[in-house]
């Protein structure tokens, strides 16, 4: 009853302010009379009485302050009252609110982009059930160094999975993937479609029910059994319209008609694999399998409460009895693997999806925050420049019987609004921003098409605007809310010089800025560095942007013969040369950099009685036809390239990698002709070419051995010429491969410098990002210190007008305030470089090639910023020598 | 404010007021003149604290207000004891008297 009053009767107060004023002014205005006409009745005159009650009375407007500030309406009155006052000041001042609330826009939207990305990559969990219990079953071989790329680490085998399946402890599910590309016929034209092929276990360990039909169950993936798919949600709007009488329909997957048994539900990708289709994987538990064939990728999910250690040690045990249960061949021992030290290291799903990019995405985030600190300590500045402005009005408001509080909490509420309004526009710069970052779609950032402005987000917005604009207000607020006035009133417009004590926190938050531009421009240096000694690292090919390459997969449904299948190869690649404007054309079993899994083996140099297969190291092998290597734009160190009399007369020709005949036979042409046994067979080397980074251009070139061309079925053509990319060029390409066989797919038509750039996708991206917020920090600190110079001179003004007119030197008072800037920017940065020779160790996983205390870029960053600040205090500087004596004296 | 017999002991000024009120409604002015004639001039209020407990009052639910005229004619706010209002000065006269005593006993032992 009591609550609701109070809330009645405060709701009624706060919409009627002017009949609650009048019906207190009446009632005091009784008071008054009825103690008149007291006095009146002793005897005074009506003059007397009057002022003796009034007298009595005391001071209305106070009495009247102290009545109105009865009840929890007075409070959200005088808030609101704040919040007026305070659009009605920023209002007054256009300028400097717009500079304010924009500079804020621009650090918050930052932050919240970067923040939305972080969150959507990095926090949310895998859209799956209960994602925290998925692991990817990622091994590592040290003992097989170079054969992998460090990052994916060793697949497993299918015998692994079949083991592994069958003996584990620690997992609900368990199973094993790959992705790849499959011809479907049957329909309008031949298509390559993306697919996933998938054991028994996948689907299962994965908990994702297909939105209609039914999931690949254990029967499906029986050697044998009846041959069926499954759809991706994109797939089945994309071909079939979202019919879902699809159910029961065959579909001509490479060759095998299979029966679409279900669709997978919009968004769902596989790990990182987004596809078309999902194939079972049948493995053949028959005597075929053997140890070897890493190909797969594992994925489990842990049984309730089992820990990734115990997991860890769980296929620890399960690795001999790998090795006892399977075996090579006849006569190779089976326990040859413990020369690769296969190490368990499972991984949370999660991170295996996220994989390095979690590195990158933190130290960006880390840098934006420090922009964010920039932007608040510059708003600071502007806020203290302003709030000096208007001592006297704050004085005038403490005059009046405001008291210290009431004061603080009308510059917080000015604060806070600058705050919110940049906060306001910062979403909508974070929304656009966000909006062009899926745009270019670096194609290092995984989870791209989850990454969104979610509720997560905009509360990280709120709350940053928030504490930007007590960390900023808190500056002017305290510094002025205690301001006496006689000391204003008295000295006003008569302030000659500002105190130092004055400028003390302004140059304070100068130093500060540049400390920090400094830090992040030298990790911006860096990684621009890093960058230049990745672009000087030789790849091994040549004008990756003149090379176009395509794969292309011929099935043994439409060429039974192998012998065929390179004739058919051999014809495309004629075909391919007579396009105008193709130089050379060339096939092999992967490009460099294509990330297709490559083979490997150990070979047997001739003559070498102490060479076995056990202390050999593993050695990559690919295939490659005639021409193939000139193509590419690879040096032949020695010897010649094959032929395709080589291939068709099978002779043991191979070429060997420049860093495989030096390690084994000294010089690139004492390799010639020498032989050594692979797979059993003699090979003859007849030619030796330069070394390539085929797992990127920051990992080490394998050494490799090219064989001829030998019934690979997949192989990626590449052509060399100027026309590439050109839409009428891709059209003669297909027309070229059609003109052999209409049948045959190409996909994934891309040039060299695709793969490349990807290569360099990672950096290129820490680069980008680190130089936004570089070039940020860089414009914010100049502004800051353009800021505080032309304000020290607008003060100073009169100061500089006496020393003129006592004959100072234009130039000299010009050079004080240069110097003063350069002072500050001084001390700013050699804070700025003891902390980033701190902080740089945290990107040492991103550099490559330098060291983090590169000399150059600690050399060149302090450098460029004292020339930079010198330069923003230059014209100020040059406004204070020009002033005119006499105007400043007669002023005021 | 400058006798000491002006101040008003904290609390008290919401039990006086309600003691006023529970003979007859009253306006502003004639409560504390009230308060002052039946104090003998111990207590003197301050008009804007008197108005501001009004409020309070008012907004606990212990006093109604309506604007009437006066014997006099004047218009002017009267307050009125609710009946929550009279429980509250019962409980308050109890709990005065209680700490009253224990006081006056406390002083006695000290002399």
């Amino acid at each position: 009853m009591s609550l609701w009053r109070q809330l009645t009767r405060g709701i009624h107060k706060l919409t009627n302010r002017n009949s609650s004023d009048q019906e207190i002014s009446e009632e005091m205005q009784h008071f008054l009379d009825e103690a008149t006409a007291e006095f009146a009745a002793r005897g005074f005159t009506p003059e007397e009485a009057r002022r003796a009650a009034k007298i009595q009375m005391g001071s209305m407007i106070s009495a009247k302050e102290e009545i109105r500030s009865y009840g929890w309406e007075n409070i959200v009155d005088t808030f609101f009252a704040d919040i007026r006052y305070g659009l009605r000041q920023l209002r007054r001042n256009p300028g400097f609110t717009a500079i304010t609330i924009l500079t804020l826009a621009l650090g918050i939207g930052a932050n919240t982009a970067v923040f939305s990305v972080v969150n959507s990559v990095l926090l949310k969990p895998l859209p799956y059930p209960k994602s925290e219990e998925l692991v990817s079953l990622h091994q590592e071989a040290p003992g097989a160094a170079g054969l992998f790329s460090v990052s994916d680490g060793l697949p497993l085998s299918a015998s692994m999975y079949v083991t592994y399946s069958d003996h584990n402890r620690s997992f609900q599910s368990l199973g094993a993937w790959t992705s790849g590309t499959a011809n479907v016929t049957g329909q309008a034209e031949a298509e390559q479609a993306r697919t996933v092929e998938v054991t028994d276990g996948v689907l299962q360990a994965l908990e994702v029910p297909p939105i209609i039909g039914r999931a690949l169950s254990s029967a499906d993936q029986q050697p044998g059994s009846a041959a069926t798919v499954m759809l991706s949600y994109g797939y089945w709007q994309r071909h079939f319209g979202g019919d879902r009488s699809i159910l029961g329909w065959k579909l001509n997957v490479d060759g095998n008609l299979r029966e679409v048994i279900g669709v997978m539900p919009r968004g769902f990708q596989l790990v990182d694999a987004d596809f078309d289709l999902i194939v079972p994987l049948a493995i053949d538990r028959g005597g075929k399998l053997r140890l070897a064939g890493f190909e797969y990728h594992g994925i489990a999910r842990l049984k309730p409460g089992a820990t990734i250690a115990q997991a860890d040690a769980d296929l620890t045990r399960m690795l001999p009895v790998w090795m006892d249960s399977w075996s090579n061949g006849p006569g190779i021992n089976s326990h040859f693997y413990e020369v690769w030290k296969i190490t368990p290291a499972l991984r949370p799903l999660k991170q295996q999806v996220v994989g390095e990019v979690g590195n990158v995405l933190w130290i960006v985030m880390a840098t934006l925050g420090i922009v964010m600190l920039i932007t608040c300590a510059n708003v600071a500045n502007l806020l203290l420049v302003r709030t000096e402005a208007r001592q006297q009005e704050l004085a005038i408001r403490a005059a009046l019987g405001a008291g210290w509080w009431r004061i603080v909490r009308a510059l917080l509420v000015e604060s806070v609004l600058l705050g919110v309004c940049g906060g306001a526009l910062a979403i909508a710069f974070a929304y656009e921003g966000l909006k062009l970052l899926i745009a270019l779609g670096p194609n290092s950032l995984p989870r791209l098409a989850e990454i969104s402005l979610d509720s997560r987000s905009l509360a990280f917005t709120l709350a940053l605007s928030l504490l930007a604009a007590l960390l900023f207000g808190l500056f002017p607020a305290f510094k002025y809310a205690g301001t006496k006035i006689s000391l204003v009133l008295r000295s006003a417009g008569r302030t000659a010089s500002a105190s130092r004590e004055r400028h003390g926190v302004r140059n304070l938050l100068v130093v500060a800025q540049v400390a920090l531009a400094l830090i992040l421009l030298v990790s911006a240096g860096l990684m621009i560095r890093t960058f230049q000694s990745l672009r000087n690292v030789d790849p091994g090919f040549t004008h990756a942007e003149h090379l176009q390459i395509m794969r292309l997969s011929i099935p043994p449904a439409l060429v039974a013969q192998p012998q065929h299948v390179t004739r058919i190869q051999n014809n495309i690649s004629d075909k391919l040369a007579t396009i105008p404007g193709v130089t050379s054309v060339g096939f092999a079993s992967e490009m460099p950099m294509e990330g297709i899994e490559t083979g490997w083996d150990i070979i047997i140099p001739e003559g070498r009685p102490d060479a076995t297969e056990e202390n050999q190291p593993l050695r990559m092998f690919k295939y490659v036809s005639p021409g193939f290597i000139q193509t590419d734009g690879t040096k032949l160190v020695a010897g010649r390239d094959l032929t395709w009399t080589d291939v068709y007369d099978n002779r043991p020709s191979v070429l060997v990698s420049e860093n495989l005949a030096r390690e084994i036979w000294g010089t690139p042409s004492a390799a010639l002709g020498k032989r050594f046994t692979e797979f059993g067979d003699k090979r003859e080397v007849v030619g030796v070419v330069a070394d390539v980074r085929e797992n990127g251009v920051s990992e080490k070139a394998p050494s490799i051995v090219y064989w001829p061309p030998m019934t690979r079925r997949s192989v990626t053509y590449v052509v060399r010429s100027d026309r590439t990319g050109t839409a009428s060029f891709l059209g003669e390409i297909r027309s070229a491969v059609a003109s052999v066989n209409s049948e045959l797919p190409l996909t994934s038509l891309r040039t060299m410098q695709n793969l490349y750039d990807h290569s360099l996708a990672r950096t290129s991206f820490a680069l980008v990002m680190l130089a936004i917020a570089g070039s940020m920090a860089l414009a914010i600190g100049i502004i800051g210190i353009y800021g505080v110079i032309s304000y020290t001179v607008s003060q100073r003004t009169r100061e500089i007008g006496i020393r003129l007119a006592l004959g100072a030197q234009q130039g000299a008072i010009a050079r004080m305030f240069v110097s003063h800037a350069l002072l500050l920017a001084g001390i700013g940065a050699a804070i700025g470089l003891a902390g980033a020779i701190e902080l740089m160790q945290l990107m040492k996983s991103l550099l490559f090639g330098i060291s983090p205390r590169d000399p150059l870029t600690y050399a060149l960053v302090p450098t460029v910023l004292i020339i930079v600040a010198a330069f923003a205090s230059f014209f100020p500087a040059r406004r204070a020598a020009a002033v005119d004596p006499a105007d400043t004296l007669r002023g005021d | 404010m400058n006798d000491q017999n002006t101040d008003m002991i904290q609390g008290t000024l919401d039990m006086l007021i309600l003691k006023t009120l529970s003979l007859e409604p009253m306006h502003g002015f004639g409560i504390s003149r009230r308060i002052e004639q039946i104090s003998r001039g111990v207590f003197k209020v301050n008009p804007g604290s008197l108005l501001t407990a009004f409020q309070r009052l008012e907004r606990a639910g212990l006093l109604d207000a309506k604007w009437r005229e006066t014997d006099n004619s004047r218009r002017a706010k009267f307050y009125k004891l609710t009946r929550a209002g009279r429980k509250q000065l019962e409980r308050e006269t109890t709990e005065w008297t209680r700490r009253a005593a224990a006081v006056a006993l406390l002083l006695k032992a000290e002399g």
